[in-house]
């Protein structure tokens, strides 16, 4: 043994006097930057997607009402409630936190005597660490699924500026399963869904490649979903919780796809529902729009006789008769009414209600009727010369091209109206002027400006792809006529459209003005609806609205009990409320003559 | 060694394979529980003991006192759910089972990860073996009843728990290496003040030297303890400081290269007689490798750049059939996960393989025979074992 080792352990009293290693009082310690304390949530960014709730292995977090905040479009109106009793820090919910609302302080320590007070909604009820600005943010560049979209493939510009092709391709097998891999499940698109389809559940089968379970999702609450994967205006995708940061998911496309995989010779074998006993009972059903079809369908689908009375050739309605090829092809159209048809749906045609046939008359041959007859009716801006022959309604000249009638064709051209119909007829015609005159010379102008402007951004930027230029924010003053012959027309500066209250109600600046020369104009400033069939007949039994609407329940029942109303003439906007119309619809009819 | 049967009565009369036969109706023997509650065994295990006087005639070791079943939870939590799980598997160094199960998913999954993660990834590893060190060298010098050297050291080792919090947010459970990548890479200023650690471990360590390692009690409990053969190294599963004290070269670090070590300037340490002074010392030369490991990882790691790789969505995130064996060196030795991926959004089989699982059932109950009743704890301690990984 050496001495050293005796004596070197004493070495130990050296720090006999040093203080005391623990020096940092632990309540007066501030912990890190990035400590992953108790969790703060924005209350006003968080839309209650329950992507947290989702990821906690520790099931540390339910999602929950909360007082002061309701239900609306994008927002569940839940929020999450963590239970630090469970919650183990490890932060992944602030990770794949959607919007980003969810974050934590670095604040680490409370105490209690109350058990029960560690389990609370952050944001909801104030902590004393609500405002800190330091702890666990989620890193930047650090995501735990793609936020960026799969782009979709089109034809380009040059291309297909002369004819009538499909400009959307549609996604391949890779594209859709990496585009459908994105989906959080969160489901708000749902609610904000007018026919409230099961979308995570077809985004779902996409992703496991089980086409026949996507479809069947699809005919679920939509019968016609090549035409919604095309054509839809996808409010759902305004609402997807993954647009805060990034692209929403593109779920038409993914509509698209599932319904494109599918042949139709296979549908009956993968819907055919079980045998459904046939009922006895009629329904008629006036328009074989996106509204009439889909109530046909589940009519047929509960085992009712129904017939469809159309007042054109074919069936589609505004799908055929008002939006252009180059975005629903008429063989996609026909796939999804195929189905329906098969169904043994008779299909009445070139047949108008109130003219050749009567409303009385329905009402004596069938048990109930649904009407879903649509705006067919263009409107005038009535400004002076607007009857002059060379101005014409939008939808007028839609129609033509289908029918294939000869449309007028001016070298320059004038499109009044700033909605999806302004754009479908000013993209038609500048595919027509450049069959014509190898040119485009088309100037689309809108009272709305461009950032309100009530077209899809995808039209007004494949507008300007085919050189249709767009002015907006001009109000129509005057169409100038010289020697009988247009000359173009005369605009004024339009300053807002609404007021305060949100109401439609123009300023204009009378001082401001411009003049865009034409030989032809169009209107497309919306449609009003033909239901003189119903009201003249029936006008004393049938309940209006104070805005000189049919007033409908929930169902579209009437206060005639044996009349459903539905789609643009009950307050519509597009395919997609028709066609969840068309199936509350049935629904209710079902009820009624089953009472 | 000294020969310590020269002291011993005639009992116990021996098997022919060397083992003592204990006849409980002798009334020569006396049973002893060491566990799970006694501060020198290393966690909730416990040791059953069957003493001749103060002598282990034989020694018996129960788990079962932390069993959370983590293999099994696994298989019933997504890929990612997995990853704030598996830190608790082996309390004082978690982020080698975060590495395991993220360079697992990586491989299965075909990602690629980037650079600046790897170094920082090989920081952090770095770092937890520093910090575990630190932390068993307390409980070395205490289970001998040198209990100031265990306060030096785990002081040092809170300053190291200060650097963990800054670089991730957590001081115990790090949660910073998520398959992919890593959470962040370091703070502004983290080097300087990493540098002032490593310093105040320099310092603590050179007070450790004389108080322990020059230490007339320490040497004479310690030398010739526990003494592991050679050729038990392989027989036994030893792997880590217990195999190298032994003279057998074993580091997963240079055996099988994993993140930026190829890059590192290192040698093997390694001793001779592995009894528990050696071993003890052969940590000591760890902890320093390790402060001068971390220096060079600090002045060769990228300060910016990419440190995650894109993931698919990791809500419903399926990963290839397939199966792999990832290991890294932690303190105690080789660590990892035997993992078997059928296609699902699930694991199918995770196996934790952790060094404790060897060390704390099989050697110990054959190095703690013949052992004096007040060494054992100290035996227990220099093989650096942590319960929870056995139980997983």
């Amino acid at each position: 043994m050496r001495l050293k080792d005796v004596l070197s352990p004493f070495l130990a009293w050296k720090h006999l006097f040093s203080p005391p290693v623990p020096v940092r009082k632990p309540l007066e310690r501030e912990a890190a930057p990035r400590y992953r304390g108790f969790h703060q949530n924005d209350m006003e960014e968080c839309i209650g997607c329950g992507t947290c709730e989702e990821i906690c292995q520790n099931a540390a977090i339910d999602m929950v009402p909360v007082e002061g905040i309701g239900t609306r479009d994008g927002d569940s109106g839940l929020r999450p409630r963590i239970d630090y009793g469970r919650c183990c820090w490890c932060a992944l919910c602030v990770d794949i936190c959607t919007t980003g609302s969810l974050t934590m302080s670095n604040e680490y320590q409370w105490i209690d005597t109350d058990p029960d007070v560690f389990r609370f909604v952050p944001g909801a009820e104030a902590k004393p660490w609500d405002e800190r600005k330091k702890g666990y943010r989620k890193p930047e560049h650090y995501e735990l699924y793609n936020t960026e979209r799969i782009p979709m493939e089109e034809v380009p510009p040059e291309a297909r500026s002369k004819s009538f092709i499909e400009i959307v391709k549609g996604y391949s097998k890779a594209q859709a399963l990496r585009e459908a891999d994105r989906c959080v499940e969160c489901g708000i698109c749902i609610a904000t869904c007018p026919a409230h389809m099961g979308i995570p559940e077809y985004i779902k089968a996409v992703r496991e490649d089980d086409m026949e379970q996507a479809l069947r999702v699809l005919y679920e609450t939509n019968p016609l979903p090549e035409v919604c994967g095309r054509i839809c205006t996808h409010k759902c995708e305004t609402v997807c919780s993954m647009q805060y940061k990034g692209d929403p998911i593109s779920i038409r496309w993914l509509k698209r796809y599932i319904a494109d995989q599918v042949p139709a010779e296979r549908y009956e074998e993968i819907l055919g529902a079980d045998a459904v006993e046939q009922s006895n009972k009629k329904v008629a059903v006036i328009g074989a729009g996106p509204g009439g079809l889909s109530a046909a369908y589940y009519l047929a689908r509960l085992g009712y006789r129904v017939n469809v009375f159309e007042e054109r050739a074919e069936p589609g309605g505004m799908m055929r008769y008002g939006i252009p090829e180059y975005r629903l092809p008429y063989d996609q159209l026909d796939k999804d009414i195929g189905y329906i048809r098969s169904l043994g749906v008779k299909m009445t045609f070139n047949t108008r209600v109130g003219k050749d046939i009567t409303l009385e008359q329905l009402h004596k041959d069938y048990d109930a009727v649904f009407a879903a007859t649509g705006l067919h009716q263009g409107r005038s801006t009535r400004v002076d010369g607007a009857d002059h022959p060379m101005v014409f309604q939008a939808i007028d000249i839609l129609r033509d091209v289908t029918e294939g009638k000869k449309i007028e064709v001016a070298e320059k051209i004038v499109v009044i109206g700033g909605g999806n119909v302004a754009m479908d007829i000013a993209r038609t015609l500048a595919r027509l002027q450049n069959q014509k005159y190898g040119k485009v010379q088309l100037i689309l102008t809108s009272l709305e400006s461009e950032d309100i402007m009530p077209a899809d951004l995808e039209e007004i930027v494949e507008s300007r792809e085919e050189n249709v230029v767009i002015e907006p924010s001009w109000g129509p003053g005057s169409i100038k006529i010289e020697d009988g012959k247009i000359k173009g027309l005369n605009v004024i500066r339009c300053l807002s459209v609404f007021d305060e209250d949100g109401r439609f109600n123009p300023k204009f600046d009378q001082n401001e003005t411009n003049f865009f020369e034409a030989d032809q104009v169009i209107e497309a400033i919306g449609q009003g609806m033909d239901i003189e069939y119903m009201t003249k007949k029936f006008e004393d039994r049938l309940e209006m609205t104070p805005r000189n609407r049919v007033k409908v329940d929930i169902f579209g029942q009437s206060s005639l009990p044996w009349l459903f109303l539905g789609g643009d003439i009950t307050g519509g906007t597009d395919a997609i409320t028709a066609i969840a119309d068309g199936h509350r619809a049935a629904k209710g009819i079902d009820k009624f003559l089953n009472k | 060694m000294a020969d310590k049967n020269k002291y011993r009565e005639k009992f116990p009369e021996k098997d022919p394979d060397g083992s003592n036969i204990i006849d409980p109706e002798s009334h020569k023997f006396i049973k002893v529980w060491q566990g799970p509650q006694h501060p020198g065994i290393t966690g909730n295990m416990s040791l059953e003991l069957i003493l001749q006087g103060d002598e282990v005639m034989h020694c018996k070791t129960h788990v079962g006192y932390l069993h959370r079943g983590f293999e099994k939870l696994m298989e019933r939590r997504r890929f990612i759910q997995c990853f704030p799980l598996v830190c608790r598997i082996a309390v004082p160094e978690p982020d080698f089972n975060e590495y395991c199960l993220a360079a697992t998913l990586e491989e299965l999954a075909g990602i690629k990860v980037p650079e600046a993660a790897k170094w920082m990834r090989t920081l952090i590893l770095e770092m937890s073996r520093l910090t575990s060190f630190l932390m068993w060298l307390g409980g070395q010098s205490g289970a001998f009843g040198l209990g100031v050297a265990g306060q030096w050291t785990n002081y040092v080792r809170d300053l190291m728990l200060d650097r963990f919090e800054e670089i991730s947010g957590g001081r115990i459970y790090r949660m910073h290496i998520p398959p992919g990548g890593v959470r962040g890479l370091t703070p502004d200023g983290f080097r300087a003040r990493m540098e002032e650690t490593l310093q105040a471990v320099e310092a603590a360590m050179k007070d450790v030297d004389r108080t322990l390692f020059d230490n007339a009690v320490f040497k004479r409990r310690t030398v010739g303890l526990g003494y592991i053969p050679p050729e038990m190294v392989d027989a036994y599963g030893v792997t880590g400081p217990n195999a190298r004290a032994a003279g057998v070269p074993k580091d997963v670090r240079r055996d099988h290269p994993y993140l930026k070590y190829p890059e590192l300037d290192f040698d093997v340490i390694t001793g001779n007689d592995s009894d528990v002074y050696t071993r003890t010392d052969l940590r000591r030369k760890e902890i320093l490798l390790s402060v001068d490991l971390i220096r060079q990882i600090m002045a060769k790691m990228p300060g910016s750049g990419e440190y995650m790789a894109k993931l698919p969505n990791v809500l419903h995130w399926k990963i290839p059939r397939g199966e792999t064996y990832i290991r890294a060196e932690c303190t105690r030795g080789e660590y990892g996960f035997y993992t078997v991926t059928d296609g699902s959004g699930y694991p199918r089989r995770i196996n934790v393989r952790g060094p404790s699982y060897t060390h704390a059932v099989a050697l110990m109950e054959k190095l703690a025979v013949d052992c004096n009743i007040a060494d054992v704890a100290g035996l227990m301690s220099s093989l650096h074992t942590y319960p929870p990984e056995i139980e997983r």
